[in-house]
């Protein structure tokens, strides 16, 4: 064989192996870019040059050193709502109740911080962690034990899970666990034990990133390693294949409904710990529903998880800048975010309008 | 008994329940429309913000209640056109495109607030409607200010509950409509066009889900806040398995809720020795309760969330 | 073979109602219909025979109007037509009859045969004066039908009545039926004939499609015979035989295997099955049923579908939990046991949907370990294996001659053949001690059928107890050592291959006495 045969052989195969990534890839990029034309002219409409907008988002979300360590600090509960949302999405659940999560899971964390003030980082911390990771897949066990015993769907009862999560947190920040001054609906900022140490210096970034980089990897090696993972992928394309197969398919459910309430509190105590330092009422700001958008960017993947999450970070963080320099205001990039989900699964239709017009 | 009955407290509670539970019971019906025709229309949350929205913005500009309510009506059509183009034409899942397009509304209703109105202190406002009494029948206690001393939508809402149920079982287009979410391979051969009736059937899903998103913000208070409609889209969606998808069921189911919601705004000046968080919940966790007694019992239309592709090969 | 025979020449010179010629339909790189020629006379019955397979449903499709030729001519009357939906179809006057009802469940008779015209009333029909026209109809041709009942609650011969009432009310001169008789007990096929002579007598022509040659024989006054998307040739009944029209069909001596008739010596029985009896939702399923299965023995289950077949065979693998009786395997009482445990206990099933219960959208490695993914050495402590798992579907795909491009390829893309034969290798090469079957030829053609009944018999050999149920009478004849029939949830019969008959059967399924 000639070098070149060889060469084109070693392409091909190549090309074969990311061919899948790239398929991945190529329409989630499509989409990503048509949404940010889409923006582009709402912010005519609204009076502005999308030009000077856009140029001031850029550098809100990696203009300097801060700006992209603000990215990859907003990263990291958007990366865990999106695992969440796509691990209970892979066993066939819709968990849209990622947000009550959270602060449920937060709550949590902050109660053993108060409660054991005196704890060093490395006991405390890892309490903290466990304390969110279980309430959280208590709350969103609700809505599990609720689907698999009485048939209750999940896409309501999460949603309504979120709206009593969320009041019940206030009721909480008003009374119980309001802070010592008793003026704002919050606790008292929690023990020097509650801090992650900083990943970044003179920046907020902070190790729970790290953390967020090893969870991707861990769901990834869970979903595609393990055997547990295995039959949580077959449940969720096909339920009854599974349970005639001879496989547990109610605890496999309701392990969905776990992990994925898990993940939420995790993205609840990265918020209480690593920006708040306490935790507050608006803790979140839509981190559960945006966590949906990545789950479907990121194609339910872990790693595509991660890179959307990334994406959408910057995007969030770059709008608080756009919005002070150029005003247009920041909810322009939860648009840009639904357009994007809205233009990816819109994909067959050009091939549809295609088919259509040869046909006329 | 009667004396208890036209104390004002309680008709005012009547009247309240009533008016609440309207938008919840419009969006109902709209949803009952799709569901019946195979389509899950989780989107009745945003379409019906979206009618807010909208009417609220041409109340506003206009100074007309009437033109609101039919731009908003027609805001929510368009969401329905959307929702009918991604789960008909191209056959996507229902569940994920709902929810898409409310995160979409809720965003894209914020952000042109703001470019409308801008960011100032003053809320604007518009003069919602009055009610229309009926004098003579508003005086029969119970029934009287539950049903005739209410603003003119809820008259018209009463209305469709039994323009709906003739129009769903003795015109052949309710027919046509149950054929296609029954069997709508069966209705394909019978020359039904599954697409063109499920097509139809979003938007006057989007128009009754808008009518009852503009109710919202058209009637009782009179402004548009972020979100306005706080999750009742999905309560829409609880009542349609309490109500077993019969228009009559819906409105029964739709009293319900409002019943609960009134309970809970005046439960919060009330002094039971509950915080008011527990009131707020209430609706929530109410709807949470009557999933649990009926989710089990329902009997969904064979192809609801199925999408339906034509020539497939065997 | 030449790929079309010349037509027969009419003895009448009017245009045929219905001709074909030269239909050819593509489906990518798959030609389903090559170059079909035929046509139909007034008052003939014109029978389309083939197997699985051959093509008879697409081209079924196309006279319907729900599908369009790549080339070819349609002609009613002599004219030529383009068919662009079924509702061009009807106008023309061809009425279909299709294996799986097109009928709305939750809707009435009356209300199903006016959906979609305009003649019983635009907004708001007048059923009143539907059901006056069907009682004509039902008079006319003997079709027994009640115009105000619900149609989920008929039964299947009923439904299929309410079909043909349909097309005819729907004015068609051309009645095209798909396999009616599939679903049909042997004594409700004479009345289905009943009904198409009559309607034959009167003018109508008739497309008769069957796989069936005995029944064509019956019927039909000409057939045309498809294999593999051709149309082989179009002969008068008078003029063939059954030998000569199945070596037509098949193209060559495939015969299907049989249980040789020997007495086999008494062996242990291993599946016990005492009172079981399930209520779903809305009548009783299974009522108070017992057999057993012995080693080496293939019990054939029989009867008209709906009468508990599917139940029973869920109740047997733990789908669902009967209220009441006792399943006993190898003297282990399975009876509230989880699928997951009757599988360890050597139960293997192959379901009668596939996609619904068997496969998923995965690759053929992942679906050949479905049941087994726990197991040494698909997994350890918890991991997968995935080198193991490889190895296994090689075997699989080397003894079950699965045709395809290796374990990586996703399962949905091989033909329903090979899919079947995955989800028999890996139920089988477990070396089961109760093989559950249900349908397992369902859609396959002669070649797949074969090696399905092979595998069977196989498992028969092996001393394995072999439950097979199965629609397909045929079938269900030429494998079991003795049949059981069901009917209304009930064993109504339990014969031996030495005291059956096909018109005892019949009888049974539909309820008679013995």
């Amino acid at each position: 064989m000639t070098v070149l045969d060889t060469t084109t052989k070693n392409t091909a195969a190549a090309y074969s192996a990311f061919r899948p990534l790239l398929q991945g890839i190529l329409p989630s990029t499509a989409a990503f870019l048509l949404a940010l034309a889409a923006g582009a002219i709402l912010i005519v409409f609204w009076g502005g040059n999308p030009v000077t907008a856009y140029a001031a988002l850029a550098d809100g979300a990696f203009g300097s050193w801060n700006s992209i360590a603000e990215t990859l600090l907003r990263s990291i509960p958007l990366t865990f709502t999106g695992l969440a949302v796509a691990i209970a999405f892979r066993g066939g659940a819709f968990n849209v109740g990622a947000e009550g999560q959270l602060y449920i899971g937060g709550t949590a964390a902050a109660v053993v911080a108060l409660w054991l003030p005196a704890l060093p980082s490395y006991l405390l911390l890892p309490l903290m962690i466990a304390a969110a990771m279980g309430a959280g897949a208590l709350w969103a066990g609700l809505a599990g034990m609720l689907k698999l015993r009485f048939g209750a769907s999940e896409l309501i009862t999460t949603i309504m899970l979120t709206y009593v999560a969320i009041y019940l947190v206030s009721y909480l920040l008003r009374g119980p666990l309001q802070e010592a001054a008793g003026y704002l609906p919050q606790t008292d900022r929690l023990p020097s034990g509650a801090r992650f140490a900083s990943l970044i210096t003179s920046t907020r970034l902070h190790m729970g990133f790290l953390v967020t980089l090893a969870t991707v990897a861990l769901t990834q090696f869970l979903l595609w390693r393990t055997v547990w993972g295995y039959r949580l992928r077959v449940t969720g394309i096909n339920a009854r294949a599974a349970m005639a197969a001879g496989m547990a398919v109610g605890g496999l459910s309701m392990s969905a409904f776990l992990t994925s309430g898990a993940l939420a509190g995790l993205a609840g105590v990265m918020e209480v710990v690593g920006v708040q330092h306490r935790m507050i009422e608006n803790l979140s700001p839509g981190f559960g529903y945006t966590g949906i958008i990545v789950a479907l960017l990121g194609q339910t993947s872990p790693f595509g998880v991660l890179i959307a999450a990334l994406l959408f970070a910057g995007l969030q963080v770059g709008a608080t800048t756009m919005e002070a320099a150029a005003g247009v205001p920041a909810t322009l990039t939860v648009i840009i975010q639904a357009l994007v989900v809205l233009f990816l699964i819109g994909r067959p239709a050009i091939g549809q309008i295609a088919r259509a017009l040869r046909r006329s | 008994m009667t004396s208890f009955l036209s104390d004002p407290v309680v008709q005012g509670y009547l009247e309240a329940s009533m008016r609440l539970a309207m938008p919840i019971m419009l969006a109902a019906l709209g949803g009952i429309l799709a569901e019946r025709a195979g389509v899950l229309n989780i989107a009745l949350d945003g379409t019906m913000l979206a009618g807010s929205f909208v009417g609220f913005v041409i109340t506003y500009l206009t100074g007309n209640l009437w033109l609101g309510v039919i731009a908003g009506m027609l805001a929510g059509a368009l969401v329905g056109a959307v929702l009918a183009l991604y789960a008909v034409l191209i056959g996507s899942n229902q569940v994920v495109v709902g929810v898409a397009i409310n995160l979409l509304i809720v965003g894209a209703t914020s952000f042109l607030y703001r470019t409308i109105f801008g960011v100032g202190t003053a809320q604007p406002r518009v003069t919602s409607f009055a009610p229309l009494e009926l004098t003579a029948l508003s005086d029969i206690p119970l029934i009287g200010p539950l049903l005739f001393h209410q603003a003119p939508i809820v008259y018209l809402g009463l209305a469709l509950v039994p323009i709906v149920w003739i129009a769903m079982t003795r015109t052949s287009f309710g027919w046509q409509v149950a054929a296609v979410g029954e069997h709508p391979e069966a209705a394909e051969t019978l020359g039904i066009s599954v697409m063109r009736t499920r097509f139809i059937c979003l938007l006057i899903s989007g128009l009754l889900a808008g009518l009852g998103g503009a109710f919202l913000s058209l009637s009782a208070t009179g402004i548009f806040i972020d979100n306005m409609t706080a999750g009742r889209g999905y309560i829409a969606l609880a009542i349609l398995v309490l109500g077993r998808r019969h228009p009559l069921g819906v409105f029964v189911a739709a009293i319900l809720f409002g019943a609960a919601d009134a309970l809970q705004l005046r439960g919060q000046n009330l002094d039971i020795g509950l915080p008011y968080q527990a009131f707020l919940m209430f609706p929530y966790i109410l709807t949470i309760l009557v999933l649990i007694l009926f989710a089990g019992k329902a009997r969904n239309p064979a192809a609801l969330g199925i999408p339906f592709h034509r020539d497939r090969p065997k | 073979m030449p790929a079309s025979s010349p037509m027969y020449l009419p003895t009448d010179q009017s245009p045929a109602p219905l001709e074909l010629s030269g239909i050819t339909v593509r489906f990518g790189s798959m030609v389903a219909n090559d170059d079909i020629s035929f046509s139909v006379r007034d008052g003939e019955v014109h029978a389309l025979l083939g197997e699985n397979g051959a093509g008879k449903s697409t081209l079924m499709r196309v006279v319907a109007g729900l599908l369009r030729p790549q080339s070819g001519e349609i002609r009613v009357d002599g004219k030529a037509v383009h068919l662009q939906s079924p509702l061009d179809a009807t106008a023309l006057g061809i009425g279909m009859v299709h294996q799986h009802f097109m009928l709305i469940p939750t809707l009435t008779v009356a209300q199903n045969v006016c959906l979609g015209l305009a003649r019983a009333g635009r907004i708001f029909p007048n059923l009143r004066k539907v059901a006056t026209e069907l009682a004509e109809l039902s008079r006319l041709y003997r079709l027994d039908i009640d115009p105000f009942a619900r149609v989920g609650d008929l039964s299947v011969a009923g439904r299929q009545r309410v079909e043909i009432v349909k097309a005819l009310y729907r004015g068609a001169r051309i009645l095209v039926l798909d396999e009616p008789t599939a679903v049909l007990a042997p004594q409700e096929v004479e009345g289905l004939f009943d009904v198409l002579r009559k309607l034959s007598a009167a003018g109508t022509a008739i497309v008769f499609i069957s796989h069936k040659l005995q029944e064509v024989m019956a019927i039909a006054d000409r057939v045309t015979v498809l294999r593999q998307g051709r149309s082989i040739a179009s002969i008068d009944k008078r003029d063939t035989s059954v030998v000569e029209l199945s070596r037509l069909m098949i193209g060559a001596d495939i015969r299907l295997p049989t249980v040789d008739g020997k007495a086999r010596p008494a062996s242990a029985e291993r599946l016990q099955v005492t009172g079981l009896s399930y209520r779903d939702d809305h009548s009783l399923r299974l009522d108070d049923i017992s057999f057993t299965v012995h080693a080496g023995e293939i019990v054939g289950i029989a009867g008209v579908d709906g009468n508990g077949q599917h139940e029973l065979a869920e109740a047997i693998v733990g789908l669902v939990q009967p209220q009441g009786g006792q399943i006993m395997l190898d003297g282990v009482d399975l009876s509230h046991a989880s699928p997951g445990t009757r599988i360890e206990n050597g139960l293997a099933h192959i379901p009668e949907d596939r996609h619904r219960t068997a496969l998923v959208d995965l690759a053929i490695r992942d679906n050949a370990i479905l049941e087994v993914s726990g197991h040494h050495p698909f997994s350890r402590y918890g991991l997968m294996r995935p080198a193991a798992a490889d190895s296994f579907t090689r075997q699989l795909i080397d003894h079950y001659d699965v045709r395809c491009t290796g374990p990586a390829q996703k399962i949905l893309t091989l033909s329903g053949g090979n899919q079947q034969k995955v989800v028999l290798g890996r139920a089988l090469m477990r070396d089961p001690n109760l093989v559950v079957a249900v349908q397992p030829s369902r859609g396959l053609d002669i070649g797949a059928t074969a090696f399905v009944h092979r595998q069977l018999l196989a498992q028969r050999e092996r001393g394995a107890a072999v439950m097979l149920i199965s629609a397909e009478l045929d079938e269900v004849l030429a494998l079991s050592d003795r049949i059981l029939v069901l009917f209304k949830g009930r064993i109504v019969g339990d014969l031996s291959r030495a005291e059956v008959t096909v018109e005892r059967l019949g009888r049974l399924m539909l309820g008679g006495d013995e």
